[in-house]
């Protein structure tokens, strides 16, 4: 089988969850080749994917007009390369979400969407119900469209592989936008937190925090931690904090190896998002609040008072 | 401006869904449907389109069964100005319903398309993505903000680290995200006055041959996903640091 990974990334290097995608790809083959779009710098993140275990070889598309490449310019770019594939694999993330539906539609196939295990060539389990329940599935389409979700496959090392590199900007002869579709601007909340995907430790609030100010408090906790902080969908509904920091079933779904879920009560889209974390600790002064069913450690106390002791406890 | 809005019929968002022991699907007999809440978000923005004189007439549409009736007479309370019900008794992927509405945008010719990012039930999010490119009008997913401005519709989109903001060609198909805005309710006046609103049937096979409707994918199994177990109270921060230092080791 032939397999192609569409890498994301941010124009300095590839997101980690591109190094889960391509994990999930030695499912159906040894090695699988790497497709990294972008502007001009995006050759640096190229020459970073050429030495991903796993990776045959990279296909650079690499000009200034891809740097914020739409999804309307570059599906039927990604669906002509797909001629050459069995499969194509993306790691979950708004990039995939928006781009590979629509390169499965102009291929005529059903994408499968945030895929949590590869079982055979055809057959995939996919969470429904935000995880409520997983179905196994089997494709009847002859080339496979995927988002594979990075907490479900171990990431392959990003050094140790020597995959040769072949620019096809040229044979594409399409810019990255197009009439339909501009890039205008971004608004990019700085931090310099991790990032929620892939901090080893994230610290959410939710609806208890009782405003945007209180976060602070997480704040103080996650410095101290090298964390990044999240926070749940009521929280986000309420203002306290932008919706990039929601985790859950509608934001984003983490695994980290700590997760802190402090005034959050546990909501079934909520869970969706962090259940899969290694050890859950959580705080909330509820004690029969639903996250206490799925917390390794529950402390049932006043946020207020147990952050800044916490914060306090991690002093050295 | 005509706009189409797209409202899915699925088990209320927070009714907790349980496997059928035969692992065929999950129950639903007795249990409580509702209009996805993504869908809600893309009829809210609808109403608020024309309140604001942008939209000229609204079209709900939703394709399943007859019950769905009941979803679309829910849009027209809010202030949707008739419906149509694209009647299937099977299942429908994401694939075949973006088919469906391409046939009912070359019959109806909206200027956009509105529907939710993504149905809480088989949780794809697809529609809107394969909707616009088998139309080849441009997409807005995951969009919070939009604004028309001539010909342009001015979109902020949610993405990973944070807002990205478009502007994109009309006709165009937008996916409506949380923040878009905040749906109403309808008020008893506007259900009664619903009922009166025209509500017009098709069958999907009068749009689409019998392939293009199958699935494409077969469900082999649905079963419960493994149970995390609770843990233990700790009745200190002291304590619970000690653990997860010296137990745990994550800290």
């Amino acid at each position: 089988m032939r397999v192609l990974v569409l890498a994301d990334h941010d124009g300095e290097s590839l997101k980690p969850a591109t190094l889960s995608a391509v994990a999930a790809a030695g499912k159906f083959a040894a090695t699988c080749d790497l497709l990294v779009m972008g502007g001009e710098s995006s050759r640096a993140v190229a020459d970073l994917a050429a030495r991903v275990m796993g990776v045959a070889k990279v296909r650079l598309v690499c000009a200034e007009s891809w740097q914020h490449a739409s999804a309307e310019a570059a599906a039927p770019f990604v669906a002509e390369l797909a001629a050459d594939y069995d499969a194509v694999l993306a790691p979950v993330g708004s990039f995939a979400k928006n781009l590979l539906p629509r390169v499965a539609a102009l291929l005529d196939v059903q994408p499968i969407t945030e895929v949590l295990e590869i079982v055979a060539a055809d057959t995939f389990v996919r969470p429904l119900y935000a995880g409520n329940a997983l179905a196994t599935v089997r494709s009847r389409d002859a080339k496979k469209l995927l988002t594979v979700r990075a907490t479900s496959f171990e990431a392959v090392a990003s050094e140790g592989g020597s995959a040769t590199l072949e620019e096809v900007a040229s044979q594409a002869g399409q810019a990255g936008e197009s009439d339909l579709s501009s890039w205008t601007a971004d608004e990019v909340s700085k931090s310099e937190r991790p990032e929620l995907t892939n901090a080893r430790i994230v610290i959410s609030g939710g609806r208890g925090m009782q405003s945007g100010e209180h976060f602070a408090l997480l704040e103080s906790v996650a410095d101290k931690l090298g964390a990044a902080v999240g926070a749940s969908r009521a929280a986000v509904d309420a203002g306290y904090v932008p919706n990039e920091y929601q985790v859950g079933q509608t934001g984003k779904v983490v695994a980290p190896d700590l997760y802190i879920a402090v005034g959050i009560s546990g909501a079934i889209q909520h869970l969706a998002g962090m259940k899969d974390s290694k050890v859950i600790a959580a705080i909330n002064n509820d004690p029969d609040a639903p996250i206490f069913q799925v917390a390794d450690y529950g402390l049932v106390a006043d946020l207020f008072e147990a952050l800044p002791a916490l914060s306090k406890a991690l002093d050295p | 401006m005509k706009v189409l809005v797209g409202v899915k019929r699925v088990i209320d968002a927070y009714v907790k869904v349980r496997v059928r022991g035969d692992g065929t699907g999950v129950e639903t007999d007795n249990v409580k449907m509702s209009m996805n809440p993504f869908c809600e978000i893309a009829v809210e923005e609808a109403v608020r389109l024309k309140e604001a004189g942008t939209a000229s007439e609204l079209v709900a549409v939703s394709c399943g069964p007859a019950a769905n009736q009941e979803t679309l007479r829910t849009a027209l309370a809010v202030g949707c100005d008739r419906a149509i019900l694209v009647q299937h008794d099977g299942a429908l992927e994401p694939l075949a319903v973006a088919k469906i509405l391409a046939a009912l945008v070359e019959r109806e010719s909206p200027r956009l398309v509105l529907l939710g990012k993504q149905a809480v039930d088989n949780d794809f999010n697809s529609t809107t993505q394969i909707l616009a490119a088998r139309l080849g009008w441009s997409q807005g997913c995951f969009t919070s903000s939009l604004e028309v401005e001539g010909d342009k519709l001015l979109v902020a989109r949610e993405v990973d680290a944070g807002i990205e903001k478009r502007s994109l060609s009309l006709p165009s198909v937008v996916s409506a995200d949380l923040r878009l805005n905040t749906p109403r309710y309808a008020s008893l006046p506007n259900i009664m006055k619903a009922r009166s609103k025209p509500l017009e049937t098709i069958t999907a096979t009068d749009l689409l041959s019998e392939s293009d409707l199958a699935p494409r994918l077969e469900i082999l199994k649905v079963e419960e996903p493994p149970a995390r177990k609770a843990g233990v109270k700790v009745q200190s921060v002291e304590e619970l640091v000690a653990k997860l230092k010296d137990e745990a080791e994550v800290l």
